[in-house]
């Protein structure tokens, strides 16, 4: 588990196994599917990695066509299902997805924001067959919480984390960290101590679509977060065997890149909610996609021939320093989409990594994000919340 | 290494949230568990399939392993393996 869960979607971090029994073989298969339900979502997180112009998309797959996907990734050895949006608990037939998606045999995660839900909801999914979800937070506390939110959101969120646990499902919590909430690190975690929780992820906001748009004022600054992470690290020591607490550090304060999905059309399989089979759930935005439909096209040659899937695959397309680095094989030149949105050219190396020349972009970015941190209230830029009335003034004025 | 957590009468079962089951795209058996996924190699697989199937103790365990294979001497793989299993997080003991 090593990106950020809800609003934020799922990498495939830990597909592939943890141990020395596992083997690793070079046939690449959609081990991961990730079905984006719906863009339909009740909360506003400013931090959402939605398209921006999410609200222009509106005709989303109907059951059937959904269930073809899943048959169709299922064939081909997808064993990860992840069940996300938007807020896929919108979607009015998420019990018979489910249903459907484990008799194929997948495993089934809910990536929810928790509102929506009941705890006859939740009974209902265990019924049908749901291994898991995960139910995100915004904050520790509720003004916040429901402040980043944009909604009321979090006394919710507290009753269904506990309806979770009751109907026999692993506590997994994800809190999305940034600037604004960061140096809640010590309350978060006695949150998830209190509502005992299994699993934390403090997942570390990703700048992609309404996140990029607001980077500035939520990137966090270099003290709080080696405040945040000794606080994760001592609670992590502390809570062993109880709580396991995964704590990843933003990328931006790293010397060299994720390896973003674990290498381009390797193991991760987006499909949008009007049905575009993407090779990570930001690739819409990158230019020169064809951007295939499910509708149009199988999923399998979509996987296989398809040019969106195939561009970056293997390691013929970097350029340098990626092309002839040691390391490429360990992070494939890191993100595309961080690459392009920053470089303006996708082939080119994450800027997030200390070789590429493209460096001091980021350096930038905390430099301005600092500025931004140390404005007074009344100067500082305003958050702008995920919401259609946003989605359509910005997709226009571009 | 922590103190062992299997004698001969503790009950292994799979932890919240695992599940067992054969993958024939892997060929292999696999765990599969919140977001991520483990392949087993052959022995593994034999005996977490036991402890999927139904609860037993350890001694009973082996002594299934031992009917299936001939009265190999697996005692020590198999606690062996308990032990790493459990340390993975992918079992406890009841």
């Amino acid at each position: 588990m090593t990106t950020a869960g809800s609003e934020q979607n799922k990498a495939p971090g830990s597909t592939g196994g943890a141990s020395g029994m596992s083997t690793n073989n070079n046939i690449r298969q959609p081990l991961w599917l990730l079905a984006e339900l719906t863009y339909a979502c009740p909360l506003q997180c400013p931090y959402c990695s939605n398209p921006m112009d999410y609200a222009n998309f509106k005709k989303e797959l109907t059951t059937e066509e959904w269930l073809d996907v899943f048959r169709q990734a299922r064939a081909m050895g997808a064993t990860q299902l992840g069940l996300s949006g938007g807020e896929p608990l919108t979607r009015p037939d998420l019990v018979e997805l489910i249903t459907e998606a484990r008799k194929m045999g997948f495993y089934t995660n809910l990536i929810t924001s928790g509102v929506g839900m009941d705890a006859a909801k939740v009974a209902e999914f265990k019924e049908a067959g749901l291994d898991h979800i995960q139910v995100s937070f915004q904050a520790s506390s509720e003004d916040l919480n429901d402040l980043i939110a944009g909604t009321q959101a979090f006394k919710h969120k507290i009753e269904m984390a506990k309806a979770v646990k009751a109907n026999g499902y692993p506590m997994v919590l994800c809190f999305v960290t940034h600037r604004q909430n960061i140096d809640q690190m010590e309350d978060i975690l006695e949150l998830a101590i209190s509502l005992e929780a299994d699993y934390v992820e403090l997942a570390t906001t990703q700048y992609y679509g309404w996140a990029m748009h607001n980077r500035d004022q939520l990137l966090p600054m270099k003290e709080q977060l080696v405040k945040a992470e000794a606080i994760a690290h001592r609670y992590q020591e502390e809570q062993q065997g109880k709580m396991k607490i995964y704590y990843v550090v933003p990328d931006y304060y790293e010397e060299r890149p994720k390896a973003c999905m674990n290498g381009w059309g390797n193991v991760f399989l987006t499909i949008t909610p009007d049905g575009v089979a993407l090779p990570c759930h930001a690739a819409r935005e990158l230019p020169g996609m064809d951007l295939p439909n499910i509708r149009d096209v199988s999923v399998k040659e979509i996987w296989q021939d398809s040019n969106d899937f195939n561009r970056f695959r293997g390691y013929e397309w970097m350029k340098e320093p990626c092309r002839s680095c040691d390391e490429k094989e360990k992070d494939f030149g890191g993100c595309r989409c961080q690459a392009f949105m920053l470089t303006g050219d996708p082939a080119s190396a994450d800027p997030v990594c200390s070789k590429s020349f493209d460096h001091h972009l980021i350096e930038d970015a905390l430099k301005r994000g600092r500025l931004e941190a140390e404005k007074t209230v009344l100067e500082a830029k305003p958050l702008v919340f995920r919401n259609p009335k946003n989605s359509k003034k910005l997709s226009a004025s571009e | 290494m922590s103190d062992p957590v299997f004698n001969a009468s503790s009950i292994p079962i799979l932890a919240l949230g695992y599940r067992f089951q054969w993958e024939p795209m892997q060929d292999c058996n696999v765990l599969l568990y919140p977001e991520g996924m483990v392949k087993l190699n052959p022995a593994a697989g034999e005996i977490l399939k036991r402890i999927d199937a139904h609860k037993q103790t350890v001694a009973e365990l082996i002594a299934e392993l031992k009917a299936a294979f001939n009265g190999a001497e697996l005692d020590n793989d198999v606690y062996n393996f308990l032990e790493e299993a459990h340390d993975n997080g992918w079992i406890r003991a009841e």
